[in-house]
């Protein structure tokens, strides 16, 4: 079993409350970083090749050094706890065992980028996980590693929850700072990027929870240590979070050596399919990465076998290969319906479009409605172009990347199971009558959704 | 002597200008002019903060800088993205940006009713425009369009959020030229509307301007809907003495009456300065105004087929091809035939002329 780093004590109990976690090495991170600079606190994370855990992929450390220094200007560290994309859970399962890792990781952060005040920004839903956060800030408080004068370091830092209204948009940086700011979540037109102008203008880090916990085993083990982990530029442990149709869904840590076969099929991490079926599909990131079917999956287009890291699932770019994104791991066994299944994600995003710029607003209603009309039988063997038409209008044409999320999953589907949209059209009765097991829980046409 | 600024050297569809830095690709490809300037349905110099949001305005930058010559791999929306010296910038000379822009044009018209023959705004509308450059003439969108309620903001403007492309202009005109923060929009995606909060801020005197940066017709002049087409309109410069604003504004005249007040805009449809609901909706009488003169509407569009000035005759080629000498009369057709003769007055026949009423007169 591979080294855990994040979820290591996970299961230990009462690892909630700050005596089990200090008493398991816990904050030994925040001792040793308040003794270094926070160059070197930086300078470190850039070594460890730790890459932003969000979706993106984007080096952390390169992400800090950006960060601009103007005198006498408060400089911002906000945590993105706002994670609602479908299929991605690994930040709820981190927060609700290990808040402490997080409030470790935050007062590390904070001193490398020097914010004295420091948000988390976390997803209305996860209500209870806020309790569980303002514990473990207030325990934190009373032993020192926040407020004044931390540790006698002189260094001073508050942590603050914010807790969103329930908009996936708010999971973009740029929006997630004009939702904190008390304003509509719209995203902003970038540049000026974060790092110069962010929240009240000024110089802010946005970071994914999973990156903020990541710090402090680079800065236990050292910052090579951790590059060591992992292959290539996938440095150190992912949390994958596998649900769909498999034995054991949840989250698991691995090192991102290891390959998708083996995370699907072996009894450490996924299990298997469920109920002895075939793999037809998977999602390898989160609802937004395009989809591969079973043969693409395990092998690249070179026939080699397909990895779980950044670099070998995106082998093949978006023709044959797929994105690591944010670790929300969802596959389809052979009695999903791919037009269905693209039909609701594509309903999400409708409903989850901010409505600011005109291809994601209007697109993604249209390809919606398209979607619905394939599914329920009512398509045109015309419509598949179409709607390969106007998701190629979307993506890349929109303020900020929900346009490609809501783009790139209908490109993927009819790349790849064109052939199933087909039969949709040319069957519409069998189609319709098929069953879908628990997809099939609803006709989504009675459902109100504005 | 003054510090001479060092201007950036940019190049828009291969045509070089000199701009200070600081300026958007929108703003040096309009001071080139013509079509080399990218349309734009949302950004408003005047309004801080605008633009960004439709995405018709969008070109592509086939050379960074000179310090980083590397493109951008997307698209970029040339209303917020500030040049740099040595930038190249492809507009219509970009296939790419051709066919972005048919798709944003499609996309806006999606949920638009196109009821132009009824609309306000028809003529001078941005909309309209763009879709006569970049639009096709058939739609591929087979479903139900998105409807709303006529709301009445305030008495003097109407909104018809049917026909809004949600711009934003008027939410920042609320936030910026009148008082008070007003934050206009509920609710998101494609059933985000311009809402009440605007209604709240209507009691400011500048409330008027958002029917002036309204690209569409969503926000219409209640003392003039429906009273004229605006192309038979004429169009003529006109200030009074005002304690609110400018007082400078155009008067739209049709005979003697003057139909509606607007202020006064540039060729890209922006308004030189704002004018308060007083000068717009309360004086619109002709004796109100001292009346400079006839405006020179410098769009390519409907609206201008309203101005006096400029107009010339087409040429007469007849007598030029014919050496001077007028045209001679070779033969009358009625010498020769008998169909539709000249002394039946056909215009005042009770109903259609038929065979019968020309044997009739014959007999």
């Amino acid at each position: 079993m591979a080294k855990k780093l994040l979820l290591e004590n996970a299961h230990v109990e009462n690892i909630r409350s700050y005596g089990v976690y200090r008493d398991r090495g816990g904050y030994s991170a925040v001792e040793k970083a308040l003794k270094m600079t926070p160059e070197a606190i930086v300078e470190e994370v850039k070594k460890s090749g730790l890459r932003g855990r969000g979706g993106a992929g984007f080096p952390a450390g390169m992400k800090w050094s950006f960060m601009a220094k103007p005198e006498g200007v408060p400089r911002y560290l906000v945590c993105n706890a706002d994670e609602s994309e479908p299929g991605t859970f690994k930040d709820r399962y981190l927060m609700e065992f290990i808040p402490h890792l997080l409030i470790e990781g935050l007062v590390v952060s904070s001193f490398a980028l020097g914010s004295n005040r420091t948000y988390i920004y976390i997803r209305g839903e996860y209500a209870w996980i806020v309790d569980i956060l303002e514990q473990a800030i207030a325990e934190a408080h009373a032993n020192g590693w926040l407020g004044k004068n931390i540790q006698g370091s002189g260094f001073d830092c508050q942590i603050y929850v914010q807790r969103g209204a329930g908009a996936y948009i708010c999971g973009e940086e740029t929006a997630l700072l004009e939702s904190l700011e008390g304003k509509r979540g719209n995203p902003r037109i970038k540049p000026p990027f974060p790092a110069v102008k962010g929240l009240w203008d000024c110089p802010t880090v946005v970071n994914n929870v999973e990156t903020i916990a990541a710090v402090v085993p680079i800065i236990n083990l050292g910052g090579e240590a951790y590059a060591s982990i992992g292959v290539g530029k996938s440095t150190g442990t992912k949390l994958i979070s596998a649900c769909g149709n498999i034995n054991k869904p949840g989250v698991y840590e691995i090192d991102m050596t290891i390959s998708v076969e083996e995370f699907i099929f072996s009894d450490e991490y996924c299990g298997g399919i469920a109920n002895g079926k075939r793999l037809k599909a998977c999602i390898p990131g989160g609802s937004s990465v395009p989809i591969l079917p079973a043969n693409l999956l395990l092998k690249t287009a070179k026939g080699e076998s397909r990895l779980m890291n950044y670099e070998s699932l995106a082998d093949g770019g978006f023709a044959t290969g797929s994105s690591m994104g944010s670790g929300g791991f969802i596959v389809l066994d052979e009695d999903q319906c791919v037009v269905r299944h693209t039909m609701s994600l594509a309903r999400f995003y409708r409903h989850e479009s901010c409505g600011q710029c005109s291809p994601c607003r209007e697109g993604t209603g249209w390809m919606e409605k398209i979607l619905m009309n394939i599914e329920y039988g009512k398509g045109k063997m015309s419509d598949i172009d179409l709607l390969w038409d106007i998701q190629r209008r979307i993506e890349g044409n929109t303020i900020c990347p929900l346009g490609d999320a809501a783009a790139w999953p209908v490109a993927a589907a009819i790349r790849h199971f064109r052939d199933e949209f087909e039969w949709h059209i040319n069957h519409p009765e069998e189609a319709q009558k098929r069953n879908y097991g628990l997809a099939n829980y609803a006709d989504v046409r009675d459902a109100v959704l504005v | 002597m003054a510090e001479e600024k060092k201007l950036f050297r940019v190049i828009v569809d291969n045509i070089p200008v000199d701009v200070e830095p600081g300026t958007t690709i929108l703003q040096a490809a309009r001071l080139i002019g013509g079509e080399v300037a990218p349309p734009a349905m949302c950004y408003y110099t005047k309004l801080k903060g605008s633009g960004g949001k439709c995405r018709t305005c969008l070109v592509e930058v086939s050379k960074g800088s000179t310090a980083d010559p590397r493109p951008m791999p997307k698209l970029v929306a040339s209303c917020r993205t500030t040049v740099m010296e040595g930038m190249e910038v492809k507009n219509i000379t970009s296939p790419r940006v051709i066919d972005a822009r048919n798709g944003v044009v499609e996309f806006l018209l999606l949920n638009h009713p196109l009821d132009c023959p009824i609309c306000d705004q028809a003529g001078e509308c941005h909309l309209q425009d763009l879709s006569y450059e970049h639009g096709k003439e058939a739609t591929r969108y087979e479903f139900g369009k998105r409807t709303f309620e006529k709301h009445d903001l305030g008495p003097h403007i109407q909104l018809h959020m049917t026909r809004c492309i949600l711009c934003y202009r008027c939410v920042y005109v609320a936030d910026q030229v009148s008082e008070g923060r007003a934050h206009g929009i509920l609710s998101r995606g494609d059933h985000s509307e311009i809402a009440t909060y605007i209604e709240k801020s209507l009691d400011s005197d500048f409330i008027g301007n958002v029917i002036d940066v309204c690209p569409v017709g969503a926000l219409t002049d209640k003392t003039f809907r429906f009273k004229n087409r605006v192309w038979f309109t004429k169009p003529s410069d006109a200030h009074r003495h005002c304690d609110k604003c400018c007082g400078k504004v155009t008067l739209w005249q049709r005979g003697e009456d003057v139909l509606r007040v607007t202020a006064r805009k540039d060729q890209w449809g922006e308004v030189e300065d704002w004018i308060c609901d007083d000068c717009r909706f309360v004086h619109k009488k002709a004796s109100d105004w001292i009346i400079e003169g006839p405006t020179q509407v410098n769009r390519h569009s409907v609206i201008s087929q309203g101005h006096y000035v400029g107009m010339r005759k087409p040429k007469e080629t007849i007598s030029e091809v014919m050496g001077g000498r007028a045209p001679k009369l070779l033969m009358d057709i009625h010498s020769v035939s008998e169909v539709n003769k000249p002394d039946v007055d056909l215009g005042a026949l009770p109903g259609p002329a038929t065979s019968a009423v020309f044997n009739k007169e014959k007999s």
